[in-house]
C-alpha cells in the first residue's frame, strides 16, 4: 500500500518542533522584504498564498467568500535552514511585524543530525540555570569594627601577576650596607613575570573571529593601556597574528597562543628577528573547556585571502587542530620541549604557560608544572567557556565546572607552599548572567590569580546574539549576523571596529568600578583578594562544603 | 579596636605604667583580656638572662604534666615565679600562673643558640597541643629574658588581681594590650601580644587579608606557625618569616606587608629587590586597618600602619624612655613632660624605629628607603 505520508507531510517537521518560532504579523508588515534578506539561515522566505476572507456589503448580510493571492512572511520547517532566534529580522523591520519566540517543547536534538552529520554549533554550554559562580555572595563586609573602603575614594591596585614567581627563599639576594640587592652575579634565573589587569581576554583567533571584531578588540585593549592605564592583555587564539602587529610596540599588549595545529607560527617564528618589542606571555594550548578533548577546525568557508597569509596556509582548505599536540606522548615531553623551547625563543624574557580544559585530572597537570620553573602560569578553561565551533554533544556534556576545579588546584598549591608560585588562571563562564566582576571576584577569592573572558566581551562589546538558550550560536557557519564570527565581508562590514573598541573600554572602566565595589567593603584594597575564602559563602550547602566556605541563608 | 601601650626604656620600670596608659586609654568596656609581655627583665630576672622562662598558666592536672614532660626533656626548673593572686570580682582566677626559670637539658648547654632556640620552640609547642583540649595547659612563650603574662578581663582589674602593682617585677621593654568587646567566646591564644623566638607583636584593627597571610604562613612548614586564634598573630609571624627566616634587616617589614606601587618602587635605590619581594611575598600583604607595634631580639621597637594609615598610632618621649602607644593620652599619662611637637603619628609610608634602651627615634620612610 502507497505511504500516505507524501499527502499528510507527515515526514516533515512541525513548527513546533524547531527551537525558536516566527511570529509574523501579516497586519503590520508593509512586505519591504528586509527580514527575509537578513535572515542569516534563510528561515524565513517570501511566499505566495492563496487568501480566502468572507465579506458582506450592504444593509443586509450577503456573506460572499473571496479568493485573493497576497505574499507573507514564512517560516521553513526545514532543519538545515531552522530559526535559529538570533532576531536580526526584528532589528531591521521598520513596523515591529516579526519576531522570533523560544519554545521551550523543541525536539531540535532529535532531528538535528541530517546526513548522519551530529550537531555543530558555536557559543557555550545551553544551561540557562545559573553556575555556581552566580550562587556565590561576598558576606565577609567590614563594619564598625574595621572601618570599609570608599571605593570612590581610596586607593586601588586591582593588578596580578602572570609569570612564574621565585619563593622568597629562592631570590638571589645579598645584603650590601644593610641593604638587599640583586646578586648578579649567582647565575640564578629570575623567571620574566608580568604585572597586568586580572581580567584578560581569552584566546579568540583571527579566523574565528572577523578581522573588524579582532581589530575592535585589539583596538581597545592597546587604548586601556596606554590611555587609561589598565594593562589589559588578550590572547590571540591559534591562527598567528598579523604581521604589523607582531613588529609593533603594541605586542606588549598581546599573547600569542600556539595550539595543536601550529597554524600561524611559521609567520610568528620569521617576525622574531624583527620584533621590537616582547608579547606579554606566550599561551600553549592544550584544551578548551567548551570541547574538552576535542580539536579545533575551521571550515574551508572561513579561510579567505587574510587568514591563509596570517596563517600562513593556501585558501579555502579546511585547517584541522587535532585534539593533542601530535608530536607529544606525555605531560613531560609537553613541558620540557613546548615551555622551554618556547621560553628559549625568547630568551626566557617572556612567560610561557599552558591551558587546558576544566578537568578532574587537572591536578596532575598541576602537581607537574610546579615542579618545572619555565612554567609561567596555568590556565584552566571550565566547561561553560565558549568556542567558535564544537559537536554540541561536547559542548553540552563534556567538562567541568571551573569554580571547584580552581579550588581545588588552589588549594594544593596551598598544601605544597606554592600557591604565590604558579598563578592559577580561571576562565568558563565568567560572566555568563552578565555578573563579569562578581564572577571575577569570587574567582580571586576560590584561588585564581586571573581570570579570561571570551563569551562575555563578544556579548558586550559586539552584542553577540548567542545565549544559553541555543539562540543565534551559528558562529561555526560564518553566517553571524553582528558580523563577530564570520569571514565574510558582506556581514562583517556590518561590525564598526572603533564601536567595539569604544565597548570594551567602556566594559573594562565599569569592570574596574565594580570590582572596587566588591573589594572596597570587604576591607581589600591594595592585593587582589586571591584565596581570601572567608569573604565568600553560599546558600547551597554542598557547593559550600566542595569549595570550603561557608554556608549562609 | 584594642588599646595598645609599649614603653621602652633604660632603666627597669613596672608593667604599671603600661596599665595605667590603657586606663587612660579606655573607652566604654575593656575587659576581653589583657596582655603583658616583658623584655629585658630586672628584678629577680636580672640575673637569670641566659635561661628561658616558661610563662603560662596551667590547671592542677596540667602543671603535673608540665612537670613530667620539663623533667623528660631534661629542663632543670631554677626559679618559679607565680604573681601574687588578689581575688578581684569579675576575675575567674585559674591554679597556676607561672613565670618558671628552666636551665637546659645538659646536651643542648653547648649546642649554638639557634638549636636551643629550636628545643624550646618545639617544648612550647608541645605543651601547648597537652593542654589545647582542656585548657589545662596554656603557655605563651618559652625564651630567655622574656614573660608573658594573660587573663581575662579590665585591665586595671588584673593590675590588681596580679598584684603587679606592689610586685617587684620589672622590666625595660613592656608591651600590654588590652582587648576591647569584640569577642566573648574568649581564647588565651586571641590575645596580644603574640610572641614567637625574640619577635613580639601587637595589633589594633581587623586584618582583612587574614586567610590568605595564615595560608601562606602555616604552608611555610615552620613548626612555630600555627594558631591563629587571633587575626592579628600573623603579624608577629610576618616579623618573624621576614627578619628571621628569610634574613632580611627589620625596614623590608613594611615593604613586605604595605608593598609600594610600581611608580614608587622605581624611585627607590633598591628597587629591583623591592619589585621582587613585592612578587615572591605577595600573600603577606595586610590590606587591612592596622596599626602594628613590635619588638626584635634586639630590644628594638618598632610602629608601622597599614597603607591607608585608618589607625591611631603615637610614638614618643625623651632620650631613655618612649612610648609607643595607639593614643596620645596614653602618652601623656605616662611621659607628660615630653616635647610633643617631637611627637611622631606614623603615616602609611613611615616606619618609627626605637633603638634599645630608648636612645634614639628613627621615622624611616619606605619612600626614600
Amino acid at each position: 500500500m502507497e505511504p500516505a505520508s507524501r499527502l499528510d507531510h507527515n515526514h516533515e517537521l512541525a513548527i513546533k518542533d524547531l527551537p525558536y518560532i516566527v511570529r509574523w504579523r501579516d497586519d503590520r508588515c508593509k512586505r519591504c522584504g528586509k527580514c527575509t534578506a537578513v535572515c542569516p539561515m534563510l528561515s524565513i522566505e517570501p511566499a505566495v498564498v492563496v487568501k480566502r476572507v468572507v465579506q458582506s456589503e450592504g444593509g443586509t448580510p450577503e456573506p460572499k467568500s473571496i479568493r485573493y493571492v497576497t505574499t507573507i512572511v514564512k517560516q521553513t520547517t526545514n532543519i538545515e535552514r531552522y530559526c535559529i532566534g538570533c532576531a536580526t529580522c526584528a532589528l531591521v523591520c521598520p513596523n515591529e511585524a516579526i519576531e522570533p519566540e523560544y519554545n521551550p517543547q523543541s525536539k531540535f536534538n532529535f532531528h538535528k543530525n541530517k546526513g548522519g552529520h551530529p550537531y555543530r554549533r558555536g557559543g557555550r554550554r545551553n544551561d540557562p540555570q545559573p553556575s555556581t559562580l552566580d550562587r556565590l555572595r561576598f558576606t565577609r563586609i567590614s563594619m564598625l569594627t574595621d572601618p570599609a573602603l570608599d571605593a570612590g575614594r581610596h586607593e586601588f591596585r586591582i593588578r596580578t601577576y602572570l609569570g612564574r614567581i621565585l619563593p622568597a627563599e629562592d631570590l638571589p639576594l645579598k645584603m650590601v650596607n644593610g641593604k638587599l640587592e640583586v646578586d648578579k652575579i649567582s647565575g640564578k634565573f629570575i623567571p620574566p613575570v608580568r604585572e597586568i589587569y586580572p581580567v584578560m581576554i581569552g584566546s579568540m583567533s583571527i579566523g574565528a573571529l572577523s578581522p573588524t571584531m579582532w581589530e575592535g578588540l585589539a583596538m581597545g585593549i592597546t587604548y586601556l593601556n596606554e590611555i587609561e592605564g589598565l594593562p589589559v592583555v588578550m590572547c590571540s587564539g591559534e591562527g598567528g597574528m598579523p604581521q604589523r602587529l607582531l613588529k609593533s610596540r603594541f605586542i606588549k599588549y598581546f599573547i600569542p597562543q600556539i595550539a595543536s595545529g601550529y597554524f600561524g607560527w611559521d609567520e610568528i617564528v620569521r617576525a622574531l628577528p624583527h620584533m621590537i618589542e616582547d608579547p606579554c606571555a606566550i599561551e600553549i594550548k592544550y584544551g578548551q573547556g567548551a570541547k574538552p578533548g576535542d580539536g579545533g577546525l575551521l571550515m574551508a568557508h572561513k579561510v579567505l585571502k587574510l587568514i591563509s597569509e596570517i596563517r600562513g596556509v593556501p585558501m579555502g582548505v579546511d585547517l584541522p587542530s587535532p585534539p593533542t599536540h601530535q608530536t607529544k606522548y606525555s605531560i613531560e615531553e609537553s613541558v620540557a620541549k613546548m615551555i622551554q623551547s618556547m621560553s628559549m625563543a625568547w630568551g626566557f624574557r617572556v612567560p610561557v604557560y599552558p591551558k587546558i580544559s576544566g578537568t578532574r585530572t587537572a591536578k596532575a597537570v598541576l602537581n607537574n608544572l610546579v615542579r618545572n620553573q619555565y612554567a609561567a602560569a596555568l590556565s584552566v578553561d571550565g566547561e561553560d567557556g565558549g568556542t567558535g565551533a564544537a559537536y554540541n554533544v561536547s559542548m553540552d556534556t563534556m567538562g567541568h565546572p571551573i569554580a571547584s576545579n580552581i579550588r581545588e588546584c588552589y588549594l594544593d598549591l596551598v598544601k605544597l607552599g606554592k600557591q604565590n608560585e604558579l598563578p592559577l588562571i580561571a576562565a568558563g563562564g565568567i560572566g555568563k548572567k552578565g555578573n563579569l566582576a562578581a564572577n571575577a571576584a569570587a574567582l580571586f577569592m576560590l584561588g585564581a590569580s586571573a581570570v579570561s573572558i571570551g563569551k562575555y566581551i563578544m556579548q558586550a562589546a559586539a552584542a553577540c546574539h548567542g545565549d544559553e538558550m541555543n539562540r543565534c550560536n551559528v558562529c561555526n557557519l560564518g553566517k553571524c549576523p553582528r558580523g563577530i564570527t564570520t569571514q565574510d565581508p558582506k556581514l562583517y562590514r556590518r561590525l564598526d571596529p572603533d564601536v567595539v573598541a569604544e565597548r570594551v573600554v567602556e566594559v573594562y572602566k565599569s569592570l574596574d568600578v565594580e570590582l572596587k565595589k566588591i573589594f572596597a567593603p570587604m576591607g581589600r584594597s591594595m592585593e587582589l583578594p586571591i584565596g581570601m575564602s572567608d569573604g565568600i559563602s553560599t546558600d547551597d550547602h554542598a557547593i559550600a562544603e566542595r569549595l570550603q566556605i561557608s554556608y549562609v541563608c | 579596636m584594642c588599646r595598645l601601650a609599649a614603653i621602652t626604656s633604660n632603666e627597669y620600670f613596672s608593667p604599671i605604667e603600661n596599665i595605667t596608659a590603657l586606663e587612660t586609654m579606655k573607652e566604654g568596656h575593656d575587659g576581653s583580656g589583657m596582655g603583658l609581655i616583658l623584655k629585658s627583665l630586672g628584678g629577680e630576672f636580672e640575673d637569670l638572662k641566659d635561661y628561658p622562662i616558661l610563662s603560662g598558666i596551667c590547671s592542677k592536672e596540667g602543671m603535673k604534666t608540665l612537670d613530667d614532660y620539663m623533667n623528660k626533656l631534661g629542663f632543670k626548673l631554677k626559679y618559679a615565679w607565680t604573681p601574687k593572686i588578689n581575688p578581684v570580682k569579675g576575675i575567674a582566677g585559674r591554679d597556676h600562673y607561672f613565670a618558671r626559670v628552666y636551665d637546659y637539658p645538659d646536651v643542648y648547654k653547648d649546642k649554638p643558640f639557634e638549636v636551643k632556640e629550636d628545643l624550646l620552640l618545639k617544648t612550647r609547642l608541645a605543651l601547648r597541643k597537652f593542654g589545647e583540649n582542656d585548657e589545662s595547659i596554656i603557655v605563651f612563650s618559652f625564651y630567655p629574658d622574656i614573660i608573658t603574662l594573660k587573663e581575662v578581663g579590665d585591665p586595671l582589674e588584673l593590675c590588681e588581681f596580679f598584684s603587679l602593682d606592689k610586685s617587684p617585677l620589672k622590666a625595660k621593654l613592656i608591651f600590654a594590650q588590652g582587648r576591647q568587646n569584640t569577642n566573648y567566646a574568649i581564647n588565651m591564644y586571641a590575645c596580644h601580644p603574640f610572641f614567637i623566638q625574640g619577635y613580639g607583636s601587637m595589633t589594633n584593627g581587623e586584618n582583612t587579608a587574614f586567610v590568605p597571610i595564615r595560608e601562606f604562613l602555616i604552608s611555610r612548614n615552620f613548626p612555630g606557625y600555627i594558631g591563629y586564634n587571633s587575626d592579628s598573630e600573623v603579624f608577629c609571624h610576618i616579623l618573624h618569616y621576614t627578619c628571621k627566616q628569610l634574613g632580611y634587616p627589620l625596614t623590608y617589614y613594611k615593604d613586605v606587608i604595605t608593598p609600594l606601587k610600581q611608580k614608587e618602587i622605581d624611585a627607590r635605590p633598591d628597587s629591583e629587590t623591592i619589585r621582587l619581594l613585592k612578587t615572591s611575598l605577595r600573600p603577606l600583604c595586610i590590606d587591612g586597618p592596622n596599626c602594628v607595634i613590635a619588638f626584635t631580639p634586639d630590644g628594638t621597637s618598632i610602629m608601622v600602619q597599614d597603607a591607608k594609615k585608618l589607625r591611631p598610632g603615637v610614638v614618643g618621649g625623651v632620650k631613655g624612655k618612649y612610648g609607643l602607644m595607639s593614643e596620645e593620652c596614653g602618652l601623656d599619662s605616662i611621659i607628660p613632660d615630653r616635647d610633643k611637637s617631637l611627637d611622631v603619628f606614623p603615616m602609611k609610608y613611615d616606619m618609627v624605629i626605637v633603638k634599645p634602651d630608648a636612645q634614639e627615634v628613627i621615622v624611616w620612610n619606605q619612600l626614600h628607603g
